[in-house]
Parts: C-alpha cells; sequence; structure tokens
C-alpha cells in the first residue's frame, strides 16, 4: 500500500488540529497584550497558552496555494464508486463512521450520490435489515457500509437475520489496518486485525483487500458470491489507507474493472430428480412443502404447475410466498399427516416439518413425536445443504431423507414437473383428478373453518388481532398491497385469511428471529415497493419496534412510505410462557410485579405512546386505538395519508395474540 | 397420558369443587394468573392457546386438563392455582356469550 503519502497527509492533519486547539477566537490587538501581561503575572499557567507569533500568522495570513488534489491523483476510493456502480446496486443505507470516511466523502461527491444513494440509519442493525426487507421485494442487493468494529457488532444481528433468510448483502466495513499511521485514540478502539471474523461464521464469504486492484476483483466477487443461490450476505474488510490513497495499479499498470456476470444455481442430479418423479407419481397421497422455493415470482408458477400435475396438497411454510393462498390446493400444516410421499423444498426445518417437539416433558426436557405414518417417502431439495458451517446451528435437527438434492429447488423444479408428467401411470390418472376433487372439498372446509374462528372474539377491546388484519385488508384490498413485515405474531390471520397469491403480497419473517427484525425490514421493502408503485403494509410489533425505533426517522427523511399498523399487547409475548411454565415446573406463582405478566416480560406501566414517537420522527401517526368500532375510520384516514407519500402509523391496542 | 386422562374423566375421579362459582371472580383470575396471554380475554383462542369459549368443556374435564395437561399448556398444580379459582375461571368461560356467525360479518364473508 502506498502508506507515503497517507503520512505525510495524516501529519497535515494532526498540525493543523493542534494549530486549532492553541488558538483562542480572543487573541488580537490590545487584547493579546493584556493576555501576555495576565500570564506574566500569574504563576499558575492556563491550561491553553496564547498563540505565539508564527501560530499567530499561520492564522491570519493567507496560506500557500495548495495543489489542485493534495493526494497527488485521483482518490483510491473513487475508483471504488466506479467499481460499484457497474453492479447496479440502488442503495447505501448506512451509519456514518470515520473508518470509511473516504468512500463515503466519493460516494456522495463523486459518485453523485446516485447508484447508489446513501440512505441515512440511525444504527447497522437498521441498515442491514433495511437491505434484507428491500431484497425481498425487488430481488437486487443493496450494500451496507459500517465502522468495522463497533458499526459491525451493532449490525451483526441483521446480518444473522440475513444469511438465516437466504438472503445476499454486501457488507462492507471500514478498519484501519496501520498501527503507525491511524488515527490514536477512539479510531484505534475502533480499529482490528481482523474484522470480518466478527461475523465469518454467517457470511458466505469475507474478504481484505490490500490494493485497489484487489479491491475491484473482491467487489465483483463478493456480488457474485452473494446473488449465487443460495443466497446469503457477504464481508469486505475495507482500508481506511487504501480508501484515502491516490488511484494507482501495481507498477503503474492501469485499474481495471471486472464484468459481473451471473452464475447459474445448481440443478438437481438427473437420476436422482427422475427417482423423486417415480415416487411422487406412484404416491396414493403425496404432499408438497415450500419454505424458501420461490426465489422469484417464476417460482409460484413453477409450484402451481407441480401441484396441479400431481394434484397434490401443498403446505406454504412462509418463509416466501410459495403458492397462492386461494388455490385449492393450498394446505395447512397439517396435511403431512396422511402423505406417504413428501416433497420437501427449500425447507429450514425439514425434522419439525415431520415431528413435534412438546415442551412439558417429565424432567423439564421436550418430548419428540412423530407428525407422519410410519414409511411416508422423504424427497427434499435444498440449495442450504451446499453452505452448511459448524457454528451457527441454523441447520436445525438432522433428519433422514430418502432422496436428497443439494440444489437449488427453483432451478430444479422444471426439469422435476417434466419428469412427474412423464412418470404418471395411464391408469393412475383418474385417481389423481379424484384426489383434486377431495382437496378442494377440504380446502372449502378449512375456509369456513379459519373464517369463523377469526369471528371469536370479533368485538373485543382491546382489538382482536383477526378483526386487526382484517380491517387492514379492507382499507387497502383496492390497491396493489404488499405485506412488508409482521413482526410478533398474529396468530397467522394475515397468510390464513389474506388472499396472498403473489410473490410480493408476502415477503416472510426474519429467518434467524432476531426481534427488531420487523420495522427496519418494513423501511427496506417499501422503499423498493416505493419505487415499483405499490403500497406496503407493515403489521409492527411494540417490542420489535423499540429497538432501534430510528429508522422510523429514516422512512420520513427519505421519504419512504408505509401503512404501520401496530400489533400493540403491551409485552414481549413468546416469552411469557417460558416463565410461566417453568414456575409451573416449580410449582410456584409466578411474580407479576405488579403488571399483567412475569416480571421482565412486560411493555407497560408505563405505556409507549408509539404514535407520539412516530410524530416526532416526522410520521403522521393516530392512537392508542383500544375498540374495534374506531379502526375502520383511522385507516381510511392513514390509507390516504401514505398515498400522498408521507409514513403513517396506527398505535392499535391489540389482544395478545 | 391423553388415555389416562380419558378413564379418569369416564370414571368421574375428577375434583370438582364444591363452591359457588362466579363469573366476575372467574374474568379475574382469568387475568390474574395469565390465562388471557394465551388463550386471549374473551377465551377466543390463537396460535398460542385453544379457543376456551364459548361452550367450554365441562367442569371436570377442564379441571383434569388443567391440572394435568401433558401439551403444549404445561399443568397449573393447586398451589398456584385454586380449585375455587378454577371453578371461577370456568364460570367465566361459560358466561361468554358465543360469538358472531363470521357469515354475518361483512369483513370475514367477503
Amino acid at each position: 500500500m502506498a502508506r507515503k503519502d497517507r503520512r505525510r497527509f495524516l501529519t497535515g492533519f494532526v498540525a493543523a488540529s493542534a494549530a486549532s486547539a492553541l488558538t483562542p477566537s480572543m487573541t488580537r490587538g490590545a487584547e493579546e497584550e493584556s493576555a501576555q501581561k495576565e500570564l506574566a503575572q500569574n504563576t499558575r499557567a492556563p491550561s491553553a497558552l496564547p498563540p505565539n507569533a508564527q501560530v499567530a500568522a499561520a492564522e491570519t495570513q493567507t496560506p500557500h496555494e495548495l495543489p489542485p488534489n493534495r493526494i497527488g491523483g485521483p482518490a483510491g476510493s473513487d475508483f471504488m464508486v466506479d467499481v460499484i456502480k457497474t453492479l447496479g446496486i440502488k442503495y447505501c443505507p448506512a451509519n456514518c463512521a470515520s473508518s470509511y470516511r473516504g468512500i463515503h466523502e466519493s460516494l456522495i461527491n463523486y459518485g453523485g450520490n446516485k447508484m447508489p444513494e446513501f440512505l441515512t440509519c440511525m444504527h447497522e442493525e437498521s441498515a442491514v435489515a433495511m437491505g434484507h426487507g428491500y431484497f425481498k421485494v425487488s430481488g437486487k442487493p443493496l450494500m451496507t457500509l459500517c465502522h468495522g468494529t463497533v458499526g459491525l457488532q451493532h449490525a451483526s444481528m441483521a446480518i444473522y437475520n440475513a444469511w438465516c433468510d437466504r438472503v445476499p448483502m454486501i457488507v462492507i466495513g471500514g478498519n484501519d489496518l496501520d498501527a503507525s499511521t491511524r488515527p490514536p485514540s477512539v479510531p484505534t478502539f475502533h480499529s482490528a486485525q481482523d474484522i470480518n471474523a466478527l461475523v465469518r461464521d454467517f457470511t458466505k464469504w469475507d474478504d481484505t483487500p490490500v490494493s485497489l486492484q484487489h479491491f475491484a476483483q473482491s467487489m465483483v466477487r463478493a456480488y457474485k458470491i452473494a446473488m449465487t443461490p443460495p443466497y446469503g450476505p457477504v464481508m469486505i474488510a475495507l482500508d481506511a489507507g487504501l480508501q484515502q490513497e491516490p488511484a494507482k495499479g501495481h507498477g503503474g499498470d492501469k485499474l481495471y474493472i471486472p464484468r459481473y456476470v451471473p452464475t447459474a444455481p445448481p440443478a438437481g442430479d438427473s437420476g436422482a430428480v427422475k427417482e423423486a418423479a417415480k415416487l411422487l407419481a406412484e404416491a396414493q397421497n403425496p404432499v408438497i412443502v415450500a419454505d424458501r422455493l420461490a426465489r422469484t415470482p417464476n417460482g409460484i408458477k413453477l409450484l402451481v404447475q407441480l401441484a396441479e400435475a400431481l394434484q397434490a396438497r401443498v403446505i406454504d411454510q412462509q418463509s416466501r410466498t410459495n403458492f397462492p393462498r386461494t388455490h385449492y390446493l393450498s394446505a395447512p400444516p397439517s396435511a403431512v399427516q396422511g402423505a406417504d410421499v413428501i416433497l420437501g423444498l427449500e425447507l429450514a426445518d425439514f425434522w419439525n416439518t415431520v415431528n413435534s417437539w412438546t415442551d412439558n416433558g417429565e424432567h423439564g426436557v421436550g418430548r419428540n413425536s412423530s407428525r407422519i405414518k410410519q414409511g411416508t417417502k422423504l424427497i427434499s431439495i435444498n440449495a442450504s445443504d451446499l453452505i452448511t458451517k459448524s457454528n451457527y446451528q441454523d441447520f436445525q435437527r438432522f433428519q433422514v431423507i430418502d432422496v436428497q438434492m443439494a440444489a437449488d429447488a427453483e432451478a430444479t423444479l422444471p426439469a422435476l414437473i417434466e419428469a412427474v408428467r412423464s412418470a404418471i401411470p395411464a391408469a393412475r390418472r383418474s385417481a389423481i383428478a379424484q384426489r383434486g376433487e377431495a382437496a378442494k372439498k377440504a380446502h372449502a372446509e378449512d375456509h369456513a373453518r379459519t373464517r369463523q374462528a377469526a369471528a371469536l372474539g370479533w368485538d373485543a377491546s382491546p382489538i382482536s388481532t383477526a378483526r386487526l388484519c382484517m380491517e387492514t385488508y379492507n382499507a387497502v384490498k383496492a390497491l396493489d398491497w404488499s405485506i412488508v413485515s409482521q413482526s410478533g405474531n398474529v396468530s397467522n390471520w394475515l397468510t390464513r385469511l389474506w388472499p396472498i397469491e403473489q410473490h410480493h403480497h408476502w415477503l416472510g419473517r426474519s429467518g434467524g428471529y432476531g426481534v427488531g427484525y420487523g420495522a427496519p425490514a418494513s423501511v427496506g421493502a417499501a422503499l423498493a415497493n416505493r419505487d415499483a408503485g405499490r403500497f406496503s403494509v407493515n403489521i409492527q410489533a411494540d417490542g420489535d419496534l423499540m429497538y432501534a425505533p430510528g429508522v422510523l426517522w429514516t422512512a420520513a427523511k427519505h421519504k419512504i412510505p408505509q401503512l404501520a399498523v401496530m400489533h400493540n399487547n403491551r409485552g414481549y409475548h413468546q416469552e411469557v410462557m417460558h416463565v410461566q411454565r417453568l414456575a409451573n415446573f416449580r410449582s410456584r406463582a409466578s411474580n407479576y410485579g405488579g403488571d399483567l405478566g412475569p416480571v421482565g416480560t412486560r411493555i407497560e406501566n408505563p405505556d409507549i405512546e408509539y404514535h407520539k414517537l412516530a410524530e416526532s420522527m416526522g410520521w403522521w401517526a393516530r392512537g392508542p386505538i383500544k375498540e374495534a368500532s374506531q379502526l375502520a375510520a383511522a385507516l381510511r384516514e392513514a390509507v390516504k395519508v401514505v398515498q400522498s407519500g408521507t409514513p403513517a402509523l396506527l398505535n392499535v391496542w391489540t389482544q395478545p395474540r | 397420558m391423553r388415555f389416562l386422562l380419558s378413564v379418569l374423566l369416564l370414571l368421574g375421579l375428577a375434583t370438582t369443587p364444591a363452591l359457588a362459582a362466579d363469573a366476575a371472580k372467574g374474568k379475574a383470575a382469568f387475568m390474574k394468573n395469565g390465562c388471557w396471554q394465551c388463550h386471549g380475554e374473551v377465551g377466543q383462542g390463537g396460535a398460542a392457546g385453544k379457543t376456551l369459549a364459548p361452550k367450554p368443556m365441562p367442569l371436570e374435564a377442564f379441571n383434569v386438563f388443567v391440572r394435568n395437561s401433558n401439551g403444549q399448556m404445561p399443568p397449573y398444580p393447586k398451589e398456584i392455582l385454586s380449585d375455587a379459582d378454577l371453578a371461577d375461571i370456568h364460570a367465566y368461560l361459560q358466561s361468554i356469550p358465543a360469538g358472531k356467525d363470521y357469515k354475518g360479518i361483512p369483513l370475514l364473508s367477503q
């Protein structure tokens, strides 16, 4: 690295800073004389000395003319921006930090703050989660910048969510490697030998480029790896010195930017595809389970083709929209019970799909049981098999599979559909058609049962979660809507009651179940929807919002509209029964401490006024709304506000789930 | 365990508190003991807990289940939920009127 120029630059920076510190503003003429006299009279020296003649001259005289570019050429970080621009990255949500000041300055000045546009974030976790939500709508990854140590630690939970949810993200962490030249004190606290180590367990790849040409290769490679299924976050440590040195190649070689060419996703082995097709075609009751199958909208079309060819019921585990909820073959999770063949497509947890675990065993250890018939054949197509790591346990419990393909399911489906069509014996066609008729009947019954369940507690106060969801649907149903997030738990009413059919209708969950994902992911997804002309709806949980509520300001600042309807149940409901369960096992009453749940699980006394919080950050907001009868009018008003381009929040008090 | 519960029910071995149950007290106990957290304030149920009302299960079965549950709900021993409170809670659940038919709710019948 070209350290000489940088050292000179830093020396200048330190000297100028020192001069400023020693130069009070009132040091002119008579005042100076008076100060000199006072100094002579006092035996104790003041904490800041008046300037001597040399310093005073340096302060007051016209400085020597500096070269047009004091680093002696185009900035290295300008070249980095040129590289980034070839990748078509539209936004860079980030929280500012000195360790990436070089590239920050280049992005907004040299790069014109376009492709990518810098979005001001108030927490690195928010920045990464925004990229997470944005990708799920647009199919395009974002990059983020962060301080390599403190910022990356803030970002790490969101990176883990992206890893578990198979979402690409390019994280660039600033770091100052050269201990002999980096600024002392705070910037040195914020430097490390290997910042990437912090997230290496849950990123697909990382690198620490040591030259500008190396950066160009790393950046294009990072994008390529992130965007090759199975998708995932990648990390680049970016040396502060490299950002600030002049742009030049090795030995005078001209710098170049490698071309990005997408890598085709891995498809299943042809023999395994045929074997799977035979099992499915000859099955009496095949059931398909999909979790992260539909990487793109085409994944939904392919799954409909496969399901209809087999007249097989489909359980959508909803990490994406994989299958239209309105289709007669759409089935609840219990449909695995009667299956003789189960096809799992990109399942995060196959074991838990075919087994259950009950947290109520004799000795405080949960009990396992099977959900399926003995002898049921299991088929899996899952690209996650290609990137299993050791430390974090996102690979879940081990499940024996009869036909297992380490491959991308969406890329494999065309071949599987053809193979299934060829493998169905003519004699089976009538039985398969009858299976479809039975599925239509089961779907209609399930539809009625679900709605009757939603009617229970319809007029309750606080408002039932079913009512919350359906009042919201009624307010947006005429629009091109997209549910950008559902944090917390509303008894799955959104996916049970809304006619979810398109890829952008439902985006799934966080992946790693790290609370605090919902609010920032909703803003990122709403950003992509804004650009696509869609209306964003977010069912926002109270606990989730309070992890980093500053993202509300980011939404207002960058004019990212969404309708946030609070599911304000005033507690961390997921944790309530964990404490209560242990208290029951130990035969002692749980200490509620004057609240409505065990100490440490409630968000009440005082109640948080989320509408005021949102309003203070530039949102239109109303609340608290506690009666169901007040909800429809408030929603109508809020929808109009969102359509005008302003984010709106309704603080609604709800039933726990 | 499920078999055992069924046998207990058939034999009538489940204990029934000989107390006059009070729906108002039952609602207070339902809230105070956190039943509402999973089953909802009017027993409507949801992802975390089964529907309890309207038409709760008979008191005898209710008692056996609460004391011996081996499902997702942990058992509640007498030390933390008395027979009297349990009877009152059942009375509260019985007092909850039947909900509307979904076909009469425009948002659900559309």
